[in-house]
């Protein structure tokens, strides 16, 4: 068998090494993806039952109802899909960051030119 | 013992294989991954910004949901999108996902023992990879189709504010689709060639979080641009 040595740097080494339960944890197994995939299958189709619904479409409830569950299944996609729930923080830190800023520009685009214009005068 | 050094000595038993840990041990492909992410998480939001923004603020037709009579022509436009073909589409791209997380446990999972049959057909990460990259061209497929059908009906890029964001928005999605089925293909293409590994796990990884990403980006566009009236 082919064996080789590898350099690494002690700070690598150290953290490879150091016990990864606060800041990683073992993958979802094929169940919990078999489970996520019916729940996800499950709120599109209710999302798309509402839309054919012209009650439920022309009342208040409506447009929010839609942007939660939207938002629940990105969150379901990016935790166990992506793993951002199990993996090190640090992508937590660089996936939330530039979406939180990218969330705050776009209610302020839509305060300032869209449906949610605020008229002053 | 050598443990005093400032560097110190891992022995692998594989082929020799560069690592790229950062200082908290992370590996910087995976760190850039999820930075390319954030970035691309920024672009995406501006274009749906900008849907949002010019939505029902089209003078003329043919528009979203509602119907529109072309005054000078007395031509009639039905509501141009296509809820149940989208939702199929939108269907396939979730179990796309399902295919790409059910790859990278195979390719995780290499070396455990395929007992069962069930254990095989999930441990085989050539079938998932091709499931993944089949639905993601199946995804293309009804894209391709709906672009079709409105530019059949009357809608172009240049017909109306609806069609100018609309194309722009999902047809930037449908191009990071397509990019996503190359790196599939090429990732399928490596399986074939040399079998992927457990070792290999991170190389699928990236790829996985970036088909996800793909995928949670039509999420919000699904319900924002198809959805809400």
């Amino acid at each position: 068998m082919d064996t080789h040595a590898t350099t690494v740097p002690d700070s690598a080494e150290a953290s490879l090494h150091a016990p990864t339960s606060e800041v990683e944890h073992p993958h979802p197994t094929w169940s919990t993806y078999w489970k996520v995939a019916l729940i996800l299958t499950i709120i599109t189709v209710g999302e798309v039952w509402a839309y054919y619904i012209p009650s439920f479409v022309a009342s208040r409830g409506f447009v929010p109802t839609l942007l939660f569950l939207s938002a629940l299944k990105f969150a379901i996609v990016v935790m166990f899909y992506m793993h951002l729930k199990y993996d090190h923080r640090l992508f937590r830190v660089l996936f939330t960051g530039p979406l939180f800023i990218a969330a705050l520009t776009l209610l302020a685009l839509m305060f300032l030119f869209g449906h949610l214009f605020i008229h002053i005068t | 013992m050598a443990t005093a050094a400032h560097t110190s000595t891992v022995v692998h038993t594989s082929a020799p294989t560069h690592h790229h840990y950062t200082t908290l041990g992370l590996d910087s492909r995976k760190v850039a991954i999820w930075a390319f992410i954030g970035s691309e998480c920024m672009l995406f939001v501006s274009l749906i910004s900008t849907y949002l923004i010019y939505k029902g603020r089209s003078v003329i037709g043919p528009l979203p949901h509602e119907a529109w009579t072309d005054p000078s022509t007395g031509q009639v436009f039905k509501p141009i999108l296509n809820i149940p073909v989208t939702s199929a589409s939108t269907f396939v791209l979730l179990m796309s996902s399902l295919f790409m997380v059910l790859a990278l446990a195979a390719v995780q999972n290499k070396e455990l023992p395929k007992r069962t049959r069930g254990e095989r057909i999930l441990g085989n990460s050539k079938l998932w990879l091709f499931m993944t990259a089949l639905a993601g061209t199946t995804f293309l497929g009804f894209q391709a189709f709906e672009f079709t059908s409105f530019v059949h009906e009357g809608l172009t890029i240049r017909r109306n504010l609806f069609g100018s964001t609309f194309f722009t928005l999902t047809g930037f999605h449908g191009a990071h689709v397509t990019a996503g089925v190359l790196w599939l293909c090429t990732m399928l293409a490596i399986d074939y060639r040399r079998n992927l590994t457990a070792k290999d796990s991170l190389l699928v990884d990236i790829c996985a979080l970036y088909w996800h990403f793909v995928d949670v980006v039509w999420i919000a566009i699904f319900t924002l641009v198809y959805l809400i009236k």
